[in-house]
């Protein structure tokens, strides 16, 4: 078996372009939501809204216009492969140079205080937050959200317990989309993230936002909780914009795991209407 | 909303204007705003709780809350979309009742306290589309910082503004078009 040997410098470069393309260029799946909502729409406001949504799309594209001014906390999940090297320098300041460099370079908003009370400016967007996994192979795989504060602050987390069930756990989902109204900027992602612990389950439901939108979970049974989530959800009449409509959320996205004989958490992440999202494998 | 044509709004503006605008109303403003976010808020309000005078004469005024990106060269700003107004909601009475500052531009409910205190004191609360933020900052002709320029994005600019489109949520009158516009679509209790 051979390592293979990636340059600390090749991660900042592609950290770097991750920070500048997700937040200029809307993905496909977005896109392609987005035009699905407009055609079903009953709300002549909710498809204005949804319309000029996909304009922005195009301008920040063609014209190099952030798609929002809150061009987010940076997220990243790095997916490592056990039989790589990653050579000179710390490969967690090369991933944080990447966005120190993509922020800076690509004009996007520093949305990030040192400290929570005190609340200065770090001027540069970092720290970015990482989340690390060691995986077979010899790949790196950078999936990147650049998360908006507004849909977060939104998020919710229950640790229900077993006979809240299916039931309670619908409930809590739609409730918590339910209060946040118009604050998160609909139509929404929502990441649910079920099982685990408290923290497993709030970062299931994060990184349940990195599924390219709609796609339905690979299991059946959540497949069909996503869509009774999903239709439930667009019940609401929130609409776009929350100006009133049937489309309140875009996707629903489920993921689940193992977790204790006496707990079912439940972890609501949201997004807002200009979720970014992106990856790559190098 | 969009079945008739929107209102063009010079701003700044006054009570009776203000007074003539209905919750649900598509307008276009024009004119001079003034940006301020949290941290913005936290000093403005400090400053009158001190009795101090404010950098900014906000009678008559919009402000807008929203944080722009950094502007690539040969631009006055770049996007510039609202953020979510409720987390201002703890300094808008005091500063309303302050200043005579006439309308807001955000996203998202606001209290019941701030609704209370636009119809005392005659103020409008714009929503503008956060997912707009390019359209929206192709629609300032002008930036400037004009107070805390330490708070980089949460500085104060003054934006001069050409046909920058949004709706009144909250009007004079207790109108509220997110309640009026939700309970028109809802399929089910909750």
């Amino acid at each position: 078996m051979t390592i293979r040997t990636i340059a600390a410098g090749d991660i900042t470069a592609a950290v770097r372009d991750l920070c500048i393309t997700v937040n200029h260029r809307m993905g496909d799946d977005m896109l392609a939501a987005l035009r699905r909502a407009r055609a079903t729409e009953e709300s002549e406001t909710g498809r204005h809204v949804l319309e000029r949504l996909l304009e922005n799309a195009e301008v920040a594209r063609s014209q190099w216009y952030p798609i929002c001014q809150d061009t987010g906390q940076a997220v990243v999940f790095l997916d490592l492969g056990q039989d790589l090297h990653v050579a000179g320098g710390d490969l967690e300041a090369a991933i944080q140079e990447g966005v120190r460099q993509g922020y800076r370079e690509g004009y996007l908003r520093p949305s990030v205080v040192e400290q929570p009370l005190r609340r200065i400016n770090t001027g540069d967007n970092t720290p970015a937050i990482v989340y690390t996994r060691v995986v077979p192979g010899d790949r790196v795989a950078l999936g990147f959200l650049a998360k908006g504060a507004g849909c977060d602050n939104m998020s919710r987390l229950a640790m229900l317990t077993p006979s809240d069930g299916r039931e309670g756990a619908v409930r809590f989902v739609v409730q918590a989309v339910s209060d946040a109204g118009p604050n998160p900027s609909p139509p929404l992602i929502v990441g649910v993230g079920m099982g685990g612990t408290f923290e497993q389950a709030a970062l299931l439901s994060k990184r349940a936002l990195l599924r390219a939108v709609g796609t339905p979970s690979a299991d059946p049974e959540l497949a069909a909780l996503e869509r009774e989530l999903l239709d439930k959800i667009n019940a609401l009449g929130i609409g776009p914009a929350g100006f009133g409509g049937r489309v309140t959320a875009l996707a629903v996205h489920v993921e689940s795991r193992a977790t204790h004989i006496a707990s079912l958490p439940v972890a609501v992440n949201l997004d807002c209407h200009s979720h970014r999202a992106g990856s790559v494998v190098l | 909303m969009t079945s008739r044509p929107a209102l063009q709004v010079t701003v700044p503006f006054d009570t009776r204007r203000a007074e003539s605008l209905r919750a649900g109303d598509a307008v276009l403003l024009s004119g001079t705003i003034y940006t301020a976010r949290d941290a913005a808020h936290e000093r403005l309000a400090g400053l009158i709780t001190r009795r101090l005078p404010l950098p900014v004469d906000l009678r008559d005024q919009v402000v807008y809350y929203c944080g722009p990106t950094p502007p690539r060269p040969g631009r006055p700003i770049g996007s510039a979309g609202p953020t979510t107004a409720s987390r201002m909601d703890a300094y808008t009475p005091l500063i309303l009742d302050a200043t005579g500052l006439r309308a807001m531009i955000g996203k998202g409910k606001r209290s019941a306290e701030v609704r209370a205190a636009m119809m005392r004191q005659r103020a409008v609360y714009f929503g503008a589309v956060e997912g707009t933020a390019a359209l929206l900052g192709a629609c300032v002709r002008d930036a400037a910082v004009v107070a805390f320029p330490d708070l980089g994005p949460e500085a104060i600019h003054r934006l001069v503004v050409e046909r920058f489109p949004v709706v009144v949520v909250n009007d004079v009158h207790g109108g509220d078009v997110y309640e009026e516009g939700r309970a028109r679509y809802r399929r089910a209790p909750a």
